[in-house]
This record gives C-alpha cells, sequence and structure tokens, in this order.
C-alpha cells in the first residue's frame, strides 16, 4: 500500500507493514529530549512513579538553554534538577553551559537526530528535525517521562498535507519566507494534528539551514510535524556527524495526501509577521512603517551559521541604528566558534550589536531583551504573540536574518534592498 | 459526573503564552502557576474567576509551546474545565496527563457568553446553558478518560494501576 514518508516511518517503529491515518499505534523511539522548563516537570513525574530506570541513557539529552546561564536563583533550581539528574542516570547528552546550545540547533548538529528517525521533545519545535526525514514531534513533560522509562510513546498517525514549492527564490528570500507564506495561507491552526510536508523543486536546492527553518516553524500551523524527505544535501549534512545509522525514507508517489498546496514561489520577497500571530504575515514592502526598538537575530529558527553570514554580510562596515539594540545569538557552540573564527563576531561587534552565547532568552521573552511596554522588536524567531518577549503591550515581527539585520541598521522595517 | 460553574468567554487561537507567560515558568509549583492563569489574556481573570468556573474559547486553544505549565495553572486555579471549538494538539495531550477537563463543542463556544451559568453532563456529553436555557452537545468522555480525571492525571492513575497490581 502506498504511504507517505510519515506513514512509513511510524510504520517501522511501531513493527507493522502498513498504517493509516488516525490509527492509534504504540511506537518505539530513537531519541527524547527535554529542557530546562520541561525536563523538571518531566523528572518529577519520573521520580513519583519510581521509576528504577531510563530506556537508554544515550538516547535522551537534556539541555539547559531557555533560562541558562541562569538568569536567577529560580532558574539555576530548575537547572541543577537536570543536571542531578543526568548524572543519577549517567545520560551521555546532558549538554552543560559553555558546551550547550539551543537544543534545535544542538542536536542534529551532533549527529543526534538522525534521518528516519521517531523523535519525540518536550519542547513544540521538536518538530525541527524533520528536516532531516525524522518524524519528530513536541509533547509534554509527562510524556516525556513516560517515554525516558520505556522507549515508548503512542501516537494517532496523522494525516499528511503536502505543499509543493516551485520556481527559483529571489535574493534575500529563503525558508524562512517559504514558511511564513505557508501559514498566512493556511492559518495558525492550518495543519492542526497533521502532517506537513514539504517538497518541489525549490526545496531540492534549499540548503539544511533553510530546511530546519521550515520544518521548525510546522508546529506554528498547528502539525504534528514538519517533514522533508532526506537527499544529497541531507546526506551531505549527516555524513560525518552521524553517532549511529540511519535511513532514508521518501513517500510513495501514489501516496494518499490529504491536502496538496502548490505554490510558484519565483516573485517572493521576504515575508514578516505581523503582531501577534505568525499567520499575520505580509510582505516586506507592504508593512506600515515600522519604528523598531530591538532586533534579536538567533534562536532555533534562525541562529545557524548561513543566518549569522547573511546578518554578517548586511553589518559589515555599517552600524546598528541609534536607538535599536541589537542581540545576536549563535545557537551553538560550533556556530559561535566558526562564526568567530571566520571574523563574523568581530563584524557584529564593530557594528555596535550586542553578541550572547547560545540561549534561547530572549524568543520567549525569558532573558537578554525582554521589551519594555510599546516596544517594538524585529526577531528571527518562531513566535510573535501578545506578550511573548516581554511586556503585554509589545509588539513582535517575526523575519527572515537578512530582513532583521537590514532592520537593524535602518531603525525600522525595511527591504535588505533598500540599505 | 456533573460540573457547573460561571463561564469566561475567550476567542480563537489562545495560545500558551497568554495561558502561563515564560516569564513564570522558572517555577512548575501549580499555586505559583495558578496566580498567572490567563495574566495576558486578562490580567484581572485569577481575581475575577472563582473555585470550578469554566473558560469557554473558540479554535485552537492552547495553540504554541509543549509546556505543562498551562494546563496546570488552570486547573490549579480552580477553573473545572475549558470548553472550546477546538483544541490545539499538544495542549489536549497535556491537558489529560495533567488530570485537566477539556471538551470541544463548537456548538458552546458559538453562543456561551461570559456570565452565563453552564452545567456540564460529562457522561452524556451535554452542557446546559442555565441563563439561555440552551443545550451544547459534545462528546462524552469515555470512562478511561474519566478515570484519569478522577486520579488527577496519567503519573497518578499508573501509580495507581502499578499499585494494583
Amino acid at each position: 500500500m502506498p504511504m507517505t514518508i510519515s506513514e512509513k516511518i511510524l510504520a517501522r517503529h511501531s513493527g507493522k507493514s502498513t498504517v493509516l491515518p488516525d490509527d492509534l499505534i504504540e511506537a518505539g523511539i530513537d531519541f527524547a529530549l527535554g529542557n530546562d522548563i520541561t525536563a523538571p516537570l518531566a523528572i518529577e513525574a519520573f521520580r513519583k512513579v519510581g521509576a528504577s530506570r531510563v530506556f537508554d541513557p544515550e538516547r535522551i539529552a537534556l539541555v539547559p538553554d531557555h533560562f541558562a546561564p541562569n538568569k536567577d536563583i529560580a532558574s539555576a533550581m530548575q537547572c541543577k534538577i537536570l543536571r542531578d539528574f543526568a548524572r543519577e542516570w549517567n545520560l551521555t547528552h546532558y549538554f552543560e553551559v559553555g558546551r550547550m546550545g539551543v537544543e534545535h540547533a544542538l542536536l542534529p548538529e551532533q549527529g543526534l537526530v538522525l534521518p528516519g528517525d521517531v523523535v519525540i521533545g518536550a519542547d513544540s519545535h521538536t518538530c525541527t528535525y524533520g528536516a532531516l526525514g525524522a518524524f519528530a514531534t513536541g509533547v509534554g513533560s509527562t510524556d516525556l517521562a513516560a517515554a525516558m522509562i520505556t522507549g515508548r510513546v503512542w501516537f494517532k498517525v496523522p494525516f499528511s498535507m503536502k505543499f509543493v514549492y516551485r520556481g527559483k527564490l529571489g535574493p534575500w528570500v529563503g525558508g524562512k519566507d517559504l514558511i511564513l507564506y505557508t501559514i498566512g495561507q493556511i492559518g495558525v491552526d492550518g495543519a492542526r494534528y497533521r502532517a506537513m510536508e514539504f517538497t518541489g523543486e525549490v526545496i531540492d536546492r534549499l540548503p539544511m539551514s533553510d530546511r530546519f527553518s521550515m520544518c521548525n516553524m510546522a508546529i506554528e500551523a498547528g502539525a504534528k510535524a514538519g517533514i522533508i524527505a532526506p537527499d544529497p544535501v541531507t546526506e551531505e549534512y549527516v555524513k560525518g556527524r552521524a553517532k549511529r545509522s540511519y535511513e532514508f525514507y521518501r513517500s510513495d508517489p501514489d501516496a494518499a495526501f490529504e491536502s496538496v498546496h502548490e505554490w510558484d514561489v519565483s516573485a517572493f520577497e521576504p515575508m514578516v509577521a505581523l503582531p501577534h500571530s505568525p499567520a499575520n504575515v505580509r510582505p516586506v514592502s507592504r508593512i506600515p512603517r515600522t519604528v523598531i526598538d530591538q532586533v534579536v537575530i538567533g534562536s532555533c529558527t534562525n541562529g545557524r551559521y548561513e543566518d549569522l553570514e547573511t546578518a554578517a554580510a548586511i553589518l559589515k562596515g555599517r552600524k546598528v541604528a541609534p536607538g535599536v539594540r541589537c542581540m545576536i545569538i549563535p545557537a551553538t557552540r560550533e556556530i559561535y566558534r566558526q562564526a568567530l573564527r571566520n571574523g563574523l563576531l568581530e563584524t557584529f561587534v564593530d557594528a555596535e550589536a550586542a553578541v550572547s552565547t547560545p540561549t534561547c532568552g530572549p524568543c520567549l521573552g525569558g532573558h537578554m531583551g525582554i521589551l519594555a511596554a510599546g516596544e517594538k522588536a524585529v526577531a528571527t524567531t518562531n513566535r510573535n504573540f501578545l506578550g511573548r518577549m516581554g511586556h503585554a503591550e509589545s509588539e513582535i515581527y517575526l523575519s527572515n536574518p537578512a530582513v532583521a539585520a537590514a532592520s537593524a541598521v535602518a531603525g525600522r522595517i525595511v527591504h535588505p534592498d533598500e540599505l | 459526573m456533573k460540573l457547573k460553574g460561571k463561564a469566561w468567554r475567550f476567542g480563537d487561537d489562545v495560545d500558551t503564552d497568554a495561558i502561563i507567560p515564560a516569564r513564570y515558568l522558572i517555577s512548575s509549583d501549580p499555586k505559583f502557576l495558578a496566580g498567572h492563569c490567563m495574566e495576558d489574556a486578562d490580567p484581572e481573570f485569577v481575581k475575577k474567576a472563582k473555585a470550578g468556573d469554566i473558560i469557554v474559547a473558540g479554535k485552537n486553544f492552547g495553540c504554541g509551546s509543549s509546556r505543562e505549565h498551562a494546563p496546570v495553572s488552570i486547573k490549579a486555579a480552580g477553573l473545572s474545565c475549558v470548553i472550546a471549538h477546538s483544541f490545539a494538539r499538544i495542549f489536549y495531550r497535556n491537558a489529560f496527563n495533567m488530570g485537566l477537563l477539556i471538551l470541544e463543542s463548537p456548538d458552546a463556544a458559538a453562543a456561551v457568553r461570559t456570565g452565563d451559568e453552564l452545567e456540564v453532563d460529562v457522561d452524556r456529553g451535554i452542557i446546559l446553558n442555565l441563563t439561555t436555557g440552551e443545550q451544547y452537545h459534545t462528546h462524552p468522555v469515555p470512562p478511561f478518560m474519566q478515570e484519569l480525571l478522577r486520579v488527577g492525571g496519567l503519573m497518578p492513575y499508573v501509580r495507581e494501576q502499578l499499585s494494583g497490581e
């Protein structure tokens, strides 16, 4: 029977030859993760149930990245829970400050999540790993607790939606713009409970960093997973990193999709999501004049090396506008080191941007760049919900790194070509 | 199981940042989280809502983060249930795992106003609006889910199962 890539992966992991949408299955997982917000609750649940084992100490990652480096005593206590638990159960993949990164950039980079995997994470953006051709989805802490013990999770097999991107991407337009456009078209619950499969000639040519950005934001359309069939681009990324074997799956040509959306993207310009919804999307040239107070370039969506390289190309020889604060946060230590080696960090500091060690802090209004009442920010992050980055009367505009960097220089939201 | 309480009406796409802002996630203490429930949607909500009251919302309630702190804060604030047109996927699962009753009812979501007195018959899947006399339908909560809610969520349920073995 023809199946989609998601169905094939779920069938394989539940020991079945085929699965159908809406089937309830129990699947073995390849990897599980939690962070300093979600893992403490999972660990509490783990302890309360009196568990005497973890399913595999090499297949669980704990990453203190949200309020780390610890921003106060309470967050220090939460991070300590992870540290203690990792020691107690000899978890191989506990990432301490200085060695850690933003979880969804870090785990693929370290070769810990791989094509063909089933991955669950107590973080909604776990769907990022779909870019590798894995079935990866966000769950709550209790589900993580159960999975850490048993290595298994129950799922309802999602219907799949197909998104086909045709044409050729123009300058300054990338994966972030494709996903913002897509969410703008289908809405924040347009893919609720579904798997979004991204395909087409544009995806075939898209670098991994952009593929990660797209799958990262599948949850902003309500999806259970975003997924891209692995290909030579994936192979190039994974080889040399993979810590174990992996498998490539593809949807059968006649697989059943619940719906198919097809767009020619050749005339696209960079997209911006206006407050307070990731679906409130317009091309950058159609944004009303918006003077900004802050720019954040980073996060699990757009804090990768390629994103920093784009930002540096724009900031080189320029300065952040007076009255604007620009925060740049390499998503992992490896990205930070590469940016250091190639002179990007110097470009940023010369431009009078602030460069931080990896953290999720500003994306969720945790620390490092909280907005005051009435302030406006452009961010390469994934959510612009009311109050997400600070005061309930602040505003967030989501964009790609080029628009964010150009806006930092202009002091208002601009197309990079306007500089 | 029957519930009775006053309705508090919210719109579509109420996200987890509105239910419990991330700035409070430095703690997982239910009492602390309850004090900030729905704060960015309605800063006075916690003061106004009484134990047993019911949240009624539109489409996609609980979209956004995977944080279980969201259903925890609603439950700890004393709300008896959430009725919505639809729920976001992770929130739906978390709510049951945390022992928070949630019900999908597009009829109720369309009609109920803040201040309406509701009576919910959980076994039969009927919501009665005592203020307007209207009746709305929802799926009855199956016995397994009701048991999960009775003991307070998935982990207490698992513990009860283990101790019974």
